[in-house]
């Protein structure tokens, strides 16, 4: 039985279902405390000590019923059921095991015999749907399939009906056998093997250059984003207080001493508090980076969904500010409609800062920061590089990521070298690695200070 | 002797899912079948218990009926920023240590002053041992004084989501071992480990530390059978068709598009508010009047006003 368990925790770790090996222990001994015999509290005990979110909880179910799901046979068609075995039959099939349960064995029996082959090959191994065909071969085999094959080889070479109608039902039988395995197999590969391609596919796309991915894995992305900008956000978005060792709070220890006749029983040092990070961000969504657009105000979402304080605009020609659209906004509403409001029209940076300094620019302060995402291609307008150096200037830092790579900065219209010498950090982020590499630079600076 | 019987006691009320149920239903909370298996397995693998939910679906009251019905001290610590150490597990009484230094000045200089040189006075100073800091000056806080009662306890530690994560990691050592390390004393040890429950609102994620050390719990809220079953329980004076309508009611708003939908405790507040007015069925003025109890916010209030008439017809049928 406990290799049972096993087997269900490693179909659990399949669905995402992060399970320790303290977890495994707790497992095994909620197993002890309740025992398999009653379903739903197993169910529910497992369900207790294993799954830790709300997601996981749902996953867990799933899991928990297709992997404890009955394997059954289907019901034989009737004309096929089995025959009363006639001595002279019984001969000719004598010491073969596979051929006897074909032809006399309950669907039941049939269905152990078949796991217990799945068992000895390993089918919780299997990874990639190439492995089903292998995977049903090997469990044939354990089952004794050469035999059986090397049977009907011979009864058809033998003399009388017979022998042929035999080899006939067997071969039915054996038709009748490999359906079941391969659906077996099937739905083995599911349970075990269903998030590895996931996995696969979720590591090509945060490779992936942002222009390129397709329309498709928009859903994938936004999974993977918001996972990131989740992360990002526990890891940085709490107040936190650096205590400067040695340095004595003499104003403040004098006063919580008061209640004991000044004698300082309780010490308090000076610290410096880190306030939670407010964050600007500025997004391009003109022609030129239509591409990543759609991308960028994604991450913006996710940001926003994750960073309450966080303060967002978007611009083509003109800016906008979107905080109020990502806040009421559920996500595949509020991305059409911004690009429907602002974007893809020719680029204008000089116009859009102006935008932002008379509407916004109350929004920074020193304990700003700025985010810009966009390519700093500005169609040969006024770039407004004051404006730039005033942003600079009232922000604690600016950061612009560029989707486009280093050396294509600079060139044709491009006026990224010189808004660079404004930025504290200008750097190209044109995967979805990239984004979140530079974001948590950019975080661990932040908090340096 | 004493000791054994009420363990023994407490051992068959937490011996099987049913008597669990059983049991909470006897002091008014319904618990589904998931709670009561909660219990049943953080008894049985001594594990503290995380309960998840959005707010008002009835975590506290969890910790709160199961210590009524089992018999047990509540000992309850609210987190929230900035709470310590000093604040959760122990503080020194220094105003007593002060007051017994001052009064016991004249016999310590009685005691010392026949020592001849300084050297001789430490010593005899050192035999005195840690007198001041010994647990006469202990001020328990909530976490020690669960660990330190005699026949267990249930420790609710409420909203830990909100407080900071040093705190969290804090709290490792005594939801794993049931003990805790004072510096100047040494480690005490649970006499009986508390049932322990801490709720969360899902403030912030919590660490993987303290989920891994934990059961986890999802009170979700209530389908409209066992909504109704526990505003029975809670307010058992209401007539069974107005308690049908409201919940009705409820179930329907949840489907809306709401900043905060009610949760159980709205709809038992709601209840009684109908009990008060002598309602006895609903009807959309009385539904416009009331419906502040149900909704917290302006903007979710206005947003469901217009389709009061027609979601009244529908529950009234219900």
């Amino acid at each position: 039985m406990q290799q049972t368990l096993e087997n269900f925790l490693r179909a659990l770790r399949a669905m995402e279902v992060r399970v320790s090996p303290a977890e495994a222990i707790d497992a095994h001994c909620t197993v002890d405390t309740v025992g398999y015999a009653n379903r739903t509290l197993l169910k529910d005990a497992l369900c207790i000590a294993l799954a830790k979110t709300e997601d996981e909880v749902v996953r867990f179910d799933d899991c928990f019923e297709m992997f404890f799901a009955r394997e059954e046979f289907r019901d034989r068609d009737e004309q096929k059921a089995p025959d009363e075995i006639s001595p002279s039959d019984s001969n000719l099939i004598e010491d073969h095991p596979l051929a006897e349960m074909l032809l006399g064995g309950s669907e039941t029996e049939m269905a152990q015999a078949m796991e217990q082959a799945a068992n000895d090959a390993g089918v919780a191994n299997i990874r990639f749907s190439t492995q089903r065909g292998l995977f049903t071969r090997r469990i044939l085999d354990r089952m004794g399939l050469r035999d059986l094959e090397s049977l009907i080889a011979n009864l058809k070479r033998a003399e009388g009906t017979d022998a042929t109608l035999m080899a006939e039902r067997l071969e039915d039988g054996r038709r009748y056998l490999f359906d079941e395995v391969r659906q077996y197999i099937d739905r083995q590969f599911e349970l075990y093997a269903r998030s590895a391609g996931e996995e696969l596919r979720a590591e090509f796309l945060a490779k992936t250059n942002l222009s390129s991915i397709e329309r498709r894995d928009f859903e994938r992305m936004h999974r993977m984003v918001r996972r990131m900008a989740k992360k990002l956000a526990t890891r940085y978005n709490r107040r936190r207080k650096h205590t400067k060792r040695g340095v004595l709070d003499v104003r403040r220890t004098l006063r919580r001493n008061m209640a004991h006749d000044g004698i300082p029983f309780e010490t308090l040092w000076k610290q410096t508090k880190i306030e939670r990070p407010k964050i600007v961000v500025i997004v391009d969504v003109s022609q030129s980076v239509a591409a990543a657009a759609r991308f960028l105000l994604l991450f913006l979402y996710s940001l926003h969904e994750v960073i309450a304080t966080l303060r967002a605009f978007a611009f083509s020609s003109h800016l906008i500010e979107v905080s109020d659209i990502l806040k009421t906004k559920a996500v595949e509403d509020a991305i059409p409609e911004i690009l429907d409001k602002i974007g893809f029209r020719s680029t204008d940076y000089g116009r859009a800062f102006a935008d932002f300094e008379e509407n916004s620019m109350d929004a920074l302060d020193r304990h700003t920061t700025v985010i810009i995402l966009g390519d700093g291609r500005s169609n040969d307008t006024d770039p407004r590089m004051d404006l730039m150096r005033q942003i600079h200037d009232r922000s604690k830092s600016v950061i612009w990521l560029n989707p486009e790579p280093e050396p294509f900065w600079g060139t044709g219209d491009s006026e990224m070298h010189r808004y660079k010498t404004f930025c504290h950090v200008a750097r190209t982020c044109s995967t979805i690695q990239d984004l979140e590499r530079v974001i948590d630079d950019v975080m661990k600076s932040y908090f340096r200070t | 002797m004493n000791d054994t019987v009420s363990q023994d006691a407490l051992n068959t009320k937490l011996n099987s899912v049913e008597s669990i149920t059983e049991g909470l239903g006897s002091i008014g909370y319904i618990a589904s079948r998931r709670i009561s298996t909660a219990i049943f397995i953080a008894q049985n693998l001594t594990k503290p218990i995380l309960v998840e939910g959005s707010a008002g679906v009835g975590k506290t009251e969890l910790a709160l009926s199961a210590a009524q019905w089992l018999g047990l001290p509540l000992i309850r610590m609210q987190c929230y920023e900035g709470l310590d150490e000093s604040k959760a597990l122990y503080e020194w009484k220094y105003g007593k240590q002060l007051l017994y230094t001052q009064i016991l000045k004249d016999k310590m200089g009685d005691t010392l002053s026949d020592t001849e040189g300084l050297d001789e006075a430490m010593d005899r100073l050192h035999d005195f041992g840690d007198m001041f800091f010994s647990e006469q000056f202990l001020e328990p806080r909530p976490l020690l004084k669960a660990l330190r009662q005699k026949h267990g306890a249930v420790l609710l530690i409420d909203e830990v989501d909100k407080s900071d994560e040093e705190f969290e990691a804090f709290l490792l050592e005594i939801l794993s071992a049931y003990q805790v390390s004072i510096p100047e004393i040494g480690t005490i040890e649970a006499t009986v480990p508390p049932l322990v429950f801490l709720t969360s609102n899902n403030m912030r994620e919590m660490g993987d530390a303290l989920k891994r050390r934990c059961l986890h719990l999802f009170i979700p809220l209530p389908d409209a059978k066992l909504e109704q079953r526990i505003v029975a329980s809670r307010v058992p004076d209401i007539e069974e068709k107005l308690r049908r309508q409201l919940v009705a009611f409820v179930q329907m708003l949840r489907e809306e598009d709401l900043k905060k939908v009610p949760s159980i405790s709205e709809t038992i507040d709601w209840a009684r508010v109908l009990l008060l007015l002598h309602a006895d069925s609903l009807n959309s003025d009385l539904v416009r009047d009331t419906l502040n109890v149900l909704l917290k916010f302006e903007q979710d209030i206005a947003a469901v006003e217009r389709g009061i008439p027609e979601l009244t017809r529908k529950a009234r049928k219900a």
